[in-house]
């Protein structure tokens, strides 16, 4: 229970935090503060993007609010198992919260739905997953520039193969259906028009908004 | 940069990701949200979940990837096939590595 929901997430966090542990020793970050990145941050896609920043020589702030805006759409994650977490003491919300990822948020949410939320399964999945991403960053650093090319293994797929299989499992009604195709081809639109950074969160408002007016409209029409 | 400075700079960056996402469940949960904000919060783990995964498999360097040549799009549909009859997270996974990996071996790239 709970190792099991997490082995997906190990098998993509690895791999990546191996390529963010070589990547910030070559942006020159002190393996101490490498790691300390994977423990408090705890962000895959903005730790990378960081790393990028740093060996630009952009002045922290700048980093500072970039991270900021590639990690708003937690907020929206946060705020979509809220209601669920109802019987939750404070200091286990404050835990949770601290561990919520993509990956995370992507399996639970599929569980709470069909399950509801089980407090033992959440933190070991949330344990287990940030233990993978320290583990992976610290490779990273030990292994360095010893690794040869991973591409033939096609670790870069297991994060892309997790979320069609989450986003199935998620289809309960045509119009979840209908609203992952508006959001993903409007996500990338947003891309394609240059909107880097917040298309994500701008896809996610308007999809989520189209959803919920579908339903009512089918609601009128069949009543 | 200073290890130092780099240290404080990860330290704001730490708050800055904890904060989005720690307010909301901190704070929604514990209250009966308007029926309309639970609808839509319903449809907000697709819709991300979507957004994140359709530029991944259909856009490479700023540019919509149809050609035979893009795996990651050509693997997404026995991936899918296999989910939909399997709900299996791991088995999805790995069937979908091993067609990536396979692909790459056969066609080099």
């Amino acid at each position: 229970m709970g190792a099991n929901q997490a082995l997906p997430i190990v098998l993509g966090y690895v791999p990546i935090g191996i390529a963010y542990g070589i990547l910030a020793q070559k942006a020159g970050i002190s393996p101490a503060n490498t790691l300390l990145m994977s423990v408090i941050v705890f962000a895959g896609s903005s730790q990378l993007i960081a790393v990028g920043l740093f060996a630009a020589g952009v002045p922290p702030l700048s980093i500072i609010l970039t991270t900021f805006v590639v990690n708003l759409r937690h907020m929206l994650m946060s705020a979509a198992v809220a209601p669920y977490l109802k019987c939750w003491r404070k200091v286990e919300l404050a835990a949770f919260a601290y561990e919520l990822t993509d990956e995370s948020f992507a399996v639970h949410s599929a569980r709470f739905v069909s399950y509801g939320p089980n407090r033992a399964e959440v933190f070991t999945t949330n344990i287990i997953a940030q233990a993978a991403w320290v583990l992976g960053t610290w490779l990273g650093i030990m292994v360095g520039g010893l690794i040869r090319d991973p591409k033939p293994l096609a670790l870069d797929y297991a994060l892309p193969a997790m979320f069609i299989a989450l986003l199935v499992i998620l289809f309960k009604d045509r119009v979840q259906i209908a609203v992952a195709l508006l959001t993903g081809i409007l996500a990338m639109g947003l891309l394609l028009a240059g909107v880097n950074q917040w298309n994500v969160i701008l896809a996610t408002i308007v999809g989520a908004t189209l959803g919920v007016g579908i339903e009512k409209w089918i609601k009128k029409s069949s009543s | 940069m200073d290890q130092k400075v780099i240290f404080l700079t990860i330290l704001g960056m730490a708050l800055v990701t904890y904060v989005p996402r720690l307010l909301p469940v901190y704070f929604l949960s514990s209250r009966s949200l308007p029926p309309l904000v639970v609808d839509w919060l319903r449809y907000v783990p697709v819709a991300v979940l979507a957004a994140m995964l359709f530029p991944s498999l259909l856009v490479e360097e700023g540019q919509v990837a149809l050609a035979p040549s893009n795996i990651f799009l050509w693997a997404a549909f026995p991936t899918f096939l296999v989910a939909w009859k399997t709900r299996s997270l791991f088995g999805s996974v790995v069937v979908g590595m091993v067609l990536v990996a396979a692909a790459r071996y056969v066609f080099g790239s």
